[in-house]
């Protein structure tokens, strides 16, 4: 116990590496978390977004702590239906009919204006359709006539925001703001309870109900994208792809190049001249372009890709850098004794050659997984991403497409951007303080 | 003497042999992977057929022709197109030979979709169309990279455990990122919230007339993307080449030139910098090579008309020609570098004897 806590202390030393193994620390919670809360499948299920998923959702809306950086407040998504807070009146009217009026009331305590107006419509009648009148109340009592006639379909979605009559009756204004603006003062809406109210008279047998969705100008911890997905989905998500991405293509190549080194290094010869060989001609295929070709040309797997980048990696530059050492390391007495006590090749390279060298085989890998979490979203950037998996790399794209820096949504891009640049600065931050450890030449300069 | 130069000779004819392998297997790989192992000639056979079906449909003067006659001249038509295109022949082994043998003598071709602006399909024009822009942003970025870094690290080196020193190395985590990373986040600060500098490109619109004015545009357009460049890795070069000089100016023989009392700058000059020259100009000439293919995604963030992007635009239309013709050139500039710095090397480094390796082994 003595022991563990002095080598803490030894710790304290490198701040910069406490700090580096924090932030990993979480990020890999964060990982391990996820697939608890999110399995896989449902994440899935939810970035693809079928019909249905997200309709409550408001589209590009920022992130609700947005709201700490403003005094007011700002508008959420407010979801009325028939069943909770609606209030239906059935009435006889004879010939097998009904009248029926259905009033969605709500409070609207905001600042700001909404999105977006939608009324979902529901009615079980097999027919051409059924006249119904719709009109709202706003917060001071005025009466606004949405349409008098609509005809109502079984699964009907009335788009209020682009009802373009309703338009020029609110004098230009879209509906969204024009139903709740102010008459004073038209760049602020009034705060109160507003009604949508609805009356139709259909078959006595037949079912109605509707729901309004009022939706805000935030949404969630993450915000949402502009097919209304949650953010969060991805941003989760993308953690332990993240991670597993950059660790195993960074195992992959170090470990990997670096047998490969010590074997031909030790064995010498032609073993040694070919690998140097092949690590040219590899040298001269550019990594990336084949990255991207392959992507174009046959898969976009995530895990197609990794395999890829592994495989084009372990005869890269670190190649030469490792030979170079062992060339070195191979020279050492300690190498000669194990020969002459006659050690084979395999137990020279595995047990004396390759744990010599590791210390300077850790700050490396360690400092090569970021370049491989970034790969990962260079290549989604490119729009060569996962066609399924949800990663950063893909949320950051969808961003940059959707021309989110114009149009000022900055958290779309922001917070993809700063989870990688964390993953990266936290990898980096370990990588240079164990080089500094291990590397004791630099400590005492 | 002789025994040397002969020697050197024959190292060196087996060195460039061995590159010229290299060489052409790297290209040949390229070649297949770009041709989808063949497969693109499948693709492109189905749209020869179909566009030749289409123009053989809508041209009035066959329109009386029974089914049968139109299939036909269909078939003949797009046999003579094969030809034409030299698609009769199979991909493996005939025409991946050919197109690695056009490649390898450097005679581009056509290209198959894209355009020059110009208006030229030739790949040697679209090459030498979108190289300047380049060559002007990698250029400036990279030497000012390489020079910036190279000069902090022998000040720092001096000042070793200086706060200065200290506050560098921190930063050098900064550089986990890539460029085109650091330049989004200044189209972020500088294009959409200050609005000071332009979202991306090479010159405004309309092009300034005066050469001035046109000077002024571009240095306006390339400050960003030249920045990204450099923010990506100049801490952590700096870090390396600290580092490396640290490691070089404590050696047994810089200690006794300091106690024989030469002046600090002396040493520096004679002790630590000449043999870290080699190290210092293999890098040089990587930076050198690697501006060749640009940065595809920093080129295509900033809307940068160069090589990179006409690259990445080539792969996304599968135009063969062009993504052969530029993967080749490098190439060759690859392994004339390498090929050069060995003697480099030689001349620089007394150590590196040539055949003393082998002469041990």
């Amino acid at each position: 116990m003595a022991e563990f806590s002095a080598r803490l202390k030894e710790l304290g030393r490198y701040p910069a590496l406490v700090a580096g193994l924090v932030i990993i620390a979480i990020f890999v919670g964060v990982s391990i978390y996820t697939p608890i809360v999110l399995p896989y499948s449902e994440a899935i299920r939810l970035w693809r977004g079928a019909a249905g998923v997200w309709e409550d959702n408001p589209q590009n809306a920022a992130p609700v702590w947005l709201e700490l950086f403003t005094r007011d407040r700002l508008p959420r998504t407010i979801v009325v239906n028939t069943a909770d807070d609606g209030t239906k009146t059935e009435q006889p009217i004879g010939d097998g009919m009904k009248r029926v009026e259905i009033t969605l009331p709500f409070q609207y305590p905001y600042d700001g204006f909404p999105k977006e107006l939608k009324l979902f419509i529901e009615v079980s009648y097999e027919g051409v359709g059924v006249p119904a009148a719709l009109s709202w109340r706003t917060a001071d009592g005025r009466t606004i006539v949405l349409q008098e006639n609509r005809l109502l379909k079984r699964s009907d979605i009335y788009y209020i925001s682009q009802d373009e009559d309703l338009r020029t009756q609110l004098s230009g204004m879209a509906p969204h703001l024009g139903l709740f603006a102010s008459p004073e003062d038209s760049e602020k809406p009034l705060k109160g309870d507003y009604r949508l109210v609805l009356t139709a008279e259909i078959p006595a047998a037949a079912q109605l109900d509707m729901k309004l969705t009022v939706y805000g100008q935030i949404h969630g911890l993450a915000g949402t994208d502009e097919r209304r997905r949650d953010l969060m989905v991805a941003l989760l998500w993308g953690a332990p792809i993240a991670l597993i991405f950059g660790v195993i293509a960074a195992v992959g190549t170090t470990v990997l190049t670096y047998v490969l080194a010590a074997t031909g290094t030790w064995l010498g010869g032609k073993v040694d001249r070919t690998f140097q060989w092949v690590t040219q001609v590899n040298l001269i295929i550019p990594l990336l372009p084949v990255l991207i070709m392959f992507g174009y040309l046959y898969s976009r797997s995530i895990w197609v890709m990794l395999g890829l980048v592994v495989a084009l990696n372990i005869f890269g530059s670190t190649m030469l850098t490792y030979r170079a050492m062992f060339l070195q390391a191979k020279e050492a007495p300690y190498i000669e004794a194990a020969q002459a006590y006659g050690a084979g090749n395999s137990r020279i390279i595995f047990r004396y050659l390759m744990p010599r060298m590791a210390p300077t085989l850790l700050p490396e890998f360690v400092l090569m997984i970021p370049t491989f979490v970034f790969l990962e979203a260079t290549l989604a950037v490119l729009g060569l991403g996962d066609p399924v998996i949800p990663t950063w790399g893909k949320v950051l794209e969808a961003a940059f497409r959707q021309g989110a820096l114009l149009k000022g949504y900055y958290y779309w891009f922001l917070e993809p951007a700063i989870l990688l640049m964390l993953v990266g600065v936290g990898f980096s931050l370990i990588g240079y303080s164990l080089d500094r450890i291990f590397n004791p030449r630099l400590r005492t300069v | 003497m002789r025994e040397v130069i002969s020697r050197l000779g024959k190292y060196t004819l087996v060195r460039a042999i061995l590159l010229i392998l290299a060489l052409i297997v790297a290209v040949y790989i390229t070649v297949i992977i770009a041709n989808m192992g063949g497969e693109l000639d499948r693709i492109r056979q189905a749209e020869v057929r179909s566009e030749i079906g289409m123009q053989v449909y809508m041209n009035p003067a066959y329109r009386k022709l029974p089914p049968e006659e139109l299939k036909k001249l269909i078939d003949t038509l797009v046999e003579t197109e094969f030809r034409r295109l030299g698609m009769d022949e199979p991909f493996f082994p005939k025409r991946s030979f050919q197109y690695l043998w056009n490649a390898l003598t450097l005679r581009l071709g056509w290209a198959e979709r894209m355009m020059s602006d110009a208006g030229s399909r030739q790949v040697r024009l679209i090459i030498l169309e979108r190289l300047p822009a380049t060559l002007l942003l990698f250029g400036t970025a990279n030497l000012l990279l390489f020079f910036l870094s190279l000069f902090v690290a022998l000040f720092l080196s001096r000042r070793y455990g200086s706060l200065l020193d200290k506050a560098v190395i921190a930063l050098a985590p900064s550089s986990a990122a890539p460029g085109w990373f650091y330049g989004l986040f200044l189209i972020l600060i500088f294009a959409a919230r200050l609005r000071v500098l332009p979202w991306g490109g090479l010159v405004d619109a309309p092009v300034p007339e005066t050469m001035l004015g046109y000077a002024l545009s571009v240095l306006k357009h390339i400050l960003l993307p030249a920045v990204a460049v450099v923010l990506s890795s100049l801490f952590a070069s700096i870090y390396s080449w600290r580092t490396f000089f640290l490691i070089y100016s404590s050696e047994d023989y810089v200690e006794l030139a300091r106690a024989k009392g030469l002046s600090s700058r002396g040493i520096e000059m004679r002790y630590v910098l000449r043999p870290t020259l080699p190290p210092i100009l293999t890098s040089f000439l990587l930076v050198l090579i690697t501006m060749w293919m640009g940065q595809i995604v920093l080129e295509t963030v900033f809307q940068w008309p160069g090589l990179g992007r006409t690259f990445y635009q080539a792969i996304a239309i599968h135009d063969t020609p062009v993504i052969i013709g530029i993967t080749v050139i490098y190439g060759y500039l690859l392994a004339a570098t390498v090929f050069v710095l060995d003697f480099v090397y030689a001349i620089l480094d007394p150590r590196v004897r040539v055949g003393a390796a082998e002469a041990r082994a």
